[in-house]
């Protein structure tokens, strides 16, 4: 190469409070960013799930329809879909655009702790606090799961699928992955309750965080450990674990009222984001920016890089045009 | 209708006319035989092979198959094709050439039959023009004629050329009078085409001509009928409403009017003039505008009602198409009419001959004083009544239900008599139950039975209660034969094998026997060879031979397994003997075996690991190959079609993880999860102990859980200690750090510091990483001994938390240096788990003690010496014993240390013997002391790892031993 290699970006970390948005509905118990980036989807315990604008903060749409609170919700890729789970036992497939409900789905045995869709929506896979994860088909008419998981010793605390993989957490302390290509179920023994999982961007590794404040990463293929976290407190909630879009940081909710962000190679504290003086309830990072969505009490928060001016001068500045 | 006007109609052709031929043309030549071939596209010859064996296009340059032969098609087994393969399509076995212009399916869009080019048929469409005719919208086959080219049959293509003409009939030219009355005749027969008014046809009109004598005519064409299928869901003969009788009616439809307007146009259709004709329009002629001539119609007042209510139309229906009246005018069908009022549809006629009809018969005239109320008359059984009441019962008006047997009735048939009148077969087996006794109980029965006849008065038939009474004594006595049979059976330690042998052979050689076709008890199904040895044994019960026992045994067996065998078939023998196989041939049995499927119960087949070793090395944050299992497992089938990924497992018949029968109450079920044999083997201590991981279910737990660093298996090995010191959970609660830092190891650390130093991290993790590798594989293990022993002396002293507890002297392998925070931590964590409130004893019990047995012993765990001074002064013995034991182990684990292969069969062995390496090379020297204590220890230790299942024995072993 006769030319230099670009100089690697510093990486960069949402520490900048862009929008707070009050979305009353009861406490977030979930807050989650769509497929792109440019919606999230608030989980109420007001029974109400709600879709929002990140941009501008303007609610959009309530989908109300689930009996109990509403634990986690997911958008399809093609932003045509919802699911939520909820503590009602009930998984619920929404049409964002009509708002009503596509399909109710019924056969959990206890309350409803995560939802994902699969890569193309067809298949909606919940875990639930009776140990089971099921498969629900979107395609079919049935509404018989498609495949019961119920190796899980203790209830699923979380669920990620990629491609062809589906890892859960389970309060049994164990993080399982099925590999539906290979036909296989990898169990990893954290000996900790597991409060969330992911895969990395890279799908390389899996971050787990667990109920002894430790968030670690996982070499997926071998169960290696590649990285601590500590230093938060993670000792009784379920809370909210990820990496961020560009697999530089991981980042972890805690019950201090911080948001703590490390670096994922070093290991090293870079950030303890003050977000309030409860427990922050979920996170989210934007799938390809550097954003960062918090929920605590009733309120989300968006968090960005930059000390956001654009957008809301460029308002300003059409108001004063109008 | 005919057409004469045809000049060319005297010619007629048949066949390909040849070309006319030219006079200049020279004469050419005929193409030789040889030269008549066939080719192909590709200017290949092609033969003939026959219509049938494949006409030109056989095989391979004329033979069959391809360029190496004949080979037949392959089977592919489509079992994971299932969902692409299409069916097969008659394409897919076609030629090239079928495919073609002119094969058989060309692949060129072409035109069909229904627009293929060519001459109307007529017929048919004059057909269907006469039935829209009648339609609710009159004439609407009009357009489709526009649109659709219609096509000629091949049969009338051959009329044509045979010289008909569309509009004639068929069949030889006739004479003119003929022909005009078989065209009348022909007309009557459809009773719709020439009115009697409108006769006028063409070929009347050519009556008053002049016709040659030698001129014949083509027979008149017979009306078609329609065969289009009625498609629609109305009544036969309805049409809706018919415009033209419901605008036209009124007063004129009462004119004689034999056809309705319908049958006026069909003979317009056919040709006929009808300027004669007057129409009478009604108010909205206009609404149909097909009808050009109402147009000029001059409307008069009359045609119109002027009073509401006032005279009808014609048929009363104002147009609806109700099947109508008869016209009265109808003389000739007067007596027909008088049956039938109705229109005859169209296609039908009316029947010739009356159908019968049905006589009713009015029902029964009821008696005045009748009351629709049943009145259930008492059932008095005679033979439960006195004589006195049952005469007068008997004269009273039919109180008894039952008088005689002997009239009859379906009621008083017996089961046998019933199936004599149904006709059915014999059942199989005995008949009765006195067929079940032995003949001497018969006898004996029926020797009761004759007294009691004799004393009941007179010819009297055994009555129910008698019945009863010898149904009772059968069953006594078949009790009294299973009583034998039972005493038989227990005695078969007795030297009682001859006499039930005896008994066997008699019991099924018996005819009841006999009679059993089916054996359904199969006591050896398991073994199949074992069942066909039995059943050999009891066909020849069956026969009656005395030495079928003999027989029937597998030489080739040994003499012990023989006389086992004999045993068993006796014993399985008499206890399903015929008497009560010949009843349970009137059952069925169950298709399902309730009491084999009741005792097992599915189990996962892959169980995951142990759980403590995960748990050490999470604690040692080794995560990895220890903390990993992986387990084979099926997803649904459609579960990867929804993710687009190929079954893994094709064909696998079930979803999940694999799952094995196991027996229900199996001790392996239990073994995996490590925690329940403690549960059960000591129930004292489970209440001290904190919850256990494997159990937790909720969040909160995980704060215990993290604060307690303690390993399951010390836990376990305290509570084992604590049993074998007979004072259940009174252990002490303190101290333990004083006992810890004794002077004693000091010494052995040193030692062992001396000749092992701390290798790098990496090789550590290596070694550890691969050893659940070694676990599997036992080859090439010898190479890396040293290394190995290295490893262990490292982590031994490393040994954190989790491990340490593993060990009776743990103390004696603390190492002080590298992970200074773990002595202190260890007692901790052992002094917490017995709660018990007992005093901690002096510590210099202990020292006495080491004292006493000499200063080669390792310093027993903290537990151990704590609980000491509540023993009784006889427990010491026990306690010695105990000791002895220890040390016992400790050289066993010496022992397999040196040959690895064992040793590495279990990982958390391997952490005991690393551990207690000092020990051992101290103790090596005296191992003759022990032989005789800890049997079980030593077959336990035999499988080279301290497996759960093992410490329970070991446990068990040692109450046993307090017991003592």
């Amino acid at each position: 190469m006769s030319f230099p290699q670009p100089k690697p970006e510093v990486p960069q970390i949402p520490q900048n409070l862009l929008r707070t948005i009050d979305c009353q509905q009861g406490a977030v118990r979930a807050v989650r960013f769509n497929a792109d980036g440019n919606y999230l989807l608030s989980c109420g315990s007001d029974k109400s799930l709600k879709l929002w604008s990140v941009s501008r903060g303007t609610l959009l749409k309530t989908y109300s329809g689930h009996g109990y609170e509403v634990l986690d919700a997911d958008g399809s890729y093609d932003n045509s879909q919802l699911c939520s789970c909820s503590s009602d036992k009930t998984v619920i497939l929404w049409d964002v655009a009509t708002g009503q409900v596509t399909r109710k789905l019924r056969g959990h045995a206890g309350k409803v702790n995560c939802v994902q869709f699969n890569e193309e929506a067809t298949v909606i896979l919940s875990g639930s606090i009776d140990g089971t994860v099921r498969c629900w088909d979107t395609r079919s008419r049935k509404f018989d799961p498609i495949q019961i998981l119920d190796e899980a010793q203790d209830g699923v605390s979380s669920l990620k699928v990629s491609e062809h993989e589906l890892l859960t957490g389970s309060v049994d302390g164990r993080v399982r992955r099925y590999d539906l290509r290979m036909g296989q179920l990898h169990v990893d023994f954290i000996n900790s309750p597991i409060t969330c999982v992911c895969f990395s961007a890279d799908s390389q590794c899996t971050l787990t965080s667990s109920l002894d404040s430790t968030v670690r990463l996982l070499d997926k293929s071998t169960g290696e450990m590649l990285g601590e976290y500590t230093g938060h407190k993670m000792k009784g909630y379920k809370l909210d674990c990820c990496l961020s879009s560009k697999d530089t940081h991981v980042l972890s909710c805690s019950e201090d009222g911080h948001v703590y962000c490390w670096d994922l190679v070093e290991g090293s504290l870079m950030l303890k984001l003050p977000v309030g003086k409860a427990v922050v309830q979920s996170l989210s990072f934007h799938p390809s920016e550097t954003r960062l969505l918090t929920a605590m009490e009733g309120r989300v928060q968006v968090w960005g890089v930059e000390p956001e001016e654009t957008e809301e001068d460029v308002v300003v500045v059409q108001q004063e045009k109008a | 209708m005919a057409s004469d006007s045809d000049s060319d109609g005297d010619f007629v052709t048949f066949g390909t006319p040849l070309e006319p031929l030219e006079e200049d043309e020279p004469l050419r030549k005929p193409v030789p035989l040889h030269e008549q071939t066939v080719k192909d596209e590709k200017g290949r010859y092609q033969r003939f092979h026959g219509a049938f064996t494949g006409g030109f296009s056989a095989g391979y340059f004329n033979t069959v198959g391809t360029k190496e032969g004949w080979t037949p098609a392959t089977f592919v087994s489509s079992r994971q094709q299932k969902a692409g393969r299409q069916n097969a399509r008659p394409e897919d076995f076609m030629d090239e050439e079928d495919l073609g212009d002119h094969g058989i399916a060309p692949r060129q869009i072409t035109t069909t039959a229904d627009f293929a080019s060519g001459r109307k048929d007529e017929i048919r469409d004059k057909a269907r023009a006469i039935t829209s005719l009648s339609a609710p919208i009159p004439g609407d086959t009009v357009l489709e004629d526009l649109v659709a080219p219609a096509r000629s049959s091949m049969g009338a293509e051959l009329l044509r050329r045979m010289g008909w003409k569309d509009g004639q009939g068929v069949g030889p030219r006739v004479k003119r009078r003929l022909c005009q009355q078989r065209a009348d005749s022909a007309t009557r027969a459809f009773g719709s085409a020439s009115p009697p008014n409108g006769s006028s046809g063409s070929q009347d009109e050519e009556d008053g001509e002049f016709v040659p004598e030698n001129v014949t005519f083509a027979p008149k064409d017979v009306t078609p009928i329609d065969f289009t299928p009625k498609v629609d869901l109305h009544g036969l003969g309805y049409r809706g409403l018919n415009p033209l009788a419901a605008l036209r009616g009124g007063p004129g439809a009462g004119h004689i009017n034999l056809f309705t307007m319908d049958s006026d146009r069909t003979n317009s259709l056919f040709g006929e003039d009808r300027k004669g004709h007057r129409r009478r329009g009604g108010v909205a002629g206009q609404w149909c505008g097909c009808d050009m001539t109402d147009i000029y119609h001059r409307d008069i007042m009359s045609n119109y009602d002027t009073v509401l209510g006032g005279e009808e139309p014609g048929d009363g229906l104002y147009g609806w198409t109700a099947p109508q009246q008869y016209n009265r005018k109808k003389k000739d069908h007067s007596k027909d009419a008088s049956c039938y009022l109705g229109k005859i549809l169209e296609g039908f006629t009316l029947a010739s001959e009356k159908l019968e009809t049905k006589t009713i018969f009015p029902p029964p005239n009821l008696p005045r004083d009748f009351r629709p109320v049943h009145y259930f008359r008492p059932v008095v059984d005679l033979s439960s009544v006195s004589p006195m009441v049952a005469q007068a019962l008997r004269t009273s008006r039919g109180h008894m239900a039952q008088e005689e047997p002997s009239k009859g009735g379906r009621h008083q048939l017996d089961s046998a008599q019933r199936r004599e009148l149904l006709g059915e077969a014999t059942l199989q087996g005995p008949s009765s139950v006195f067929d079940l006794l032995k003949v001497e109980d018969r006898e004996r029965l029926s020797g009761l039975r004759r007294p009691s006849s004799d004393t009941s008065s007179g010819p009297r038939q055994p009555t129910p209660g008698e019945a009863r009474a010898a149904v009772v004594a059968a069953g006594v006595a078949a009790a009294a034969a299973r009583a034998s049979a039972q005493k038989a059976l227990s005695s078969r330690f007795a030297p009682h094998a001859e006499q039930q042998q005896q008994e066997a052979l008699s019991v099924w050689s018996g005819p009841t026997a006999q009679a059993q076709t089916g054996q359904t008890f199969r006591p050896f199904e398991r073994t199949p060879h074992k069942q066909a040895r039995y059943d050999l044994y009891i066909d020849q019960l069956k026969q009656g031979d005395r030495d079928a026992l003999e027989l029937s045994l597998d030489p080739t067996m040994t003499e012990w397994e023989r006389g086992r065998e004999r045993d068993e078939f006796v014993r399985a023998a008499l206890l399903y003997k015929p008497s009560s196989s010949s009843l349970s041939c009137r059952f069925t049995r169950g298709k399902q075996d309730d009491g084999v499927e009741a005792d097992t119960v599915e189990v996962t087949r892959d169980q995951e690991n142990d759980v403590d070793d995960k748990q050490a090395a999470v604690k040692m944050k080794m995560f990895g190959k220890l903390t990993r299992d992986t387990f084979e497992w099926h997803p649904d089938n459609l579960l990867c079609k929804r993710f687009n990924i190929p079954d893994p497992y094709p064909g696998s018949g079930f979803v999940g993880m694999p799952k094995v029968k196991r027996d229900k109450f199996s001790v392996f079920n239990f073994l995996t999860v490590s925690e329940s044999p403690t549960a059960s083997a000591s129930p004292a201590p489970q209440g001290v102990k904190p919850s256990e991981p494997g159990k937790r279910s909720r969040w909160d737990v995980s704060g215990q859980a993290g604060d307690k660093e303690k390993d399951p298996l010390s836990e376990f090995l305290s509570v084992a200690r604590i049993e074998a010191s007979g004072s259940g959970p009174e252990a002490s609660t303190t101290d333990g750090p004083t006992t810890d830092p004794t002077g004693e190891p000091d010494t052995e650390q040193k030692e062992e510091e001396e000749e092992e130093s701390r290798p790098s991290m990496d090789l550590f993790k290596a070694i550890f990483a691969s050893s659940s590798d070694e676990k599997s594989s036992s080859s090439s293990e010898g190479e890396s001994e040293e290394e190995e022993e290295k490893a262990e002396g490292v982590r031994s002293k490393a040994g954190t938390g989790p491990q340490i507890p593993n060990q009776l002297n743990v103390n004696t392998t603390q190492p002080a240096p590298p992970v200074s925070a773990t002595p202190s931590q260890h007692p901790d964590v052992v002094f917490k788990t017995p709660s018990g409130p007992v005093a901690a004893p002096p510590p210099r019990d202990q020292e006495m003690e080491e004292e006493e047995f000499g200063p080669r012993l390792p310093p027993p765990s903290s537990t151990l010496t704590e609980r000491r001074p509540s023993l009784t002064p006889s427990a010491k013995d026990d306690k010695h014993k105990k000791k002895c034991k220890e040390k016992h182990k400790a050289k066993k684990h010496g022992k397999h240390k040196k040959d690895r292969k064992q040793k590495k069969k279990h990982k958390r062995h391997k952490h005991k013997g690393k551990q207690k390496k000092s020990s051992r090379k101290e103790e090596s020297s005296d191992s003759s002391s022990e032989g005789s204590d800890g049997n079980s220890q030593e077959d336990g230790e035999e499988g080279g790892g301290v497996s759960t299942e093992e410490l329970l024995r070991r446990l068990k072993g040692i109450r046993g031993k307090n017991l003592q």
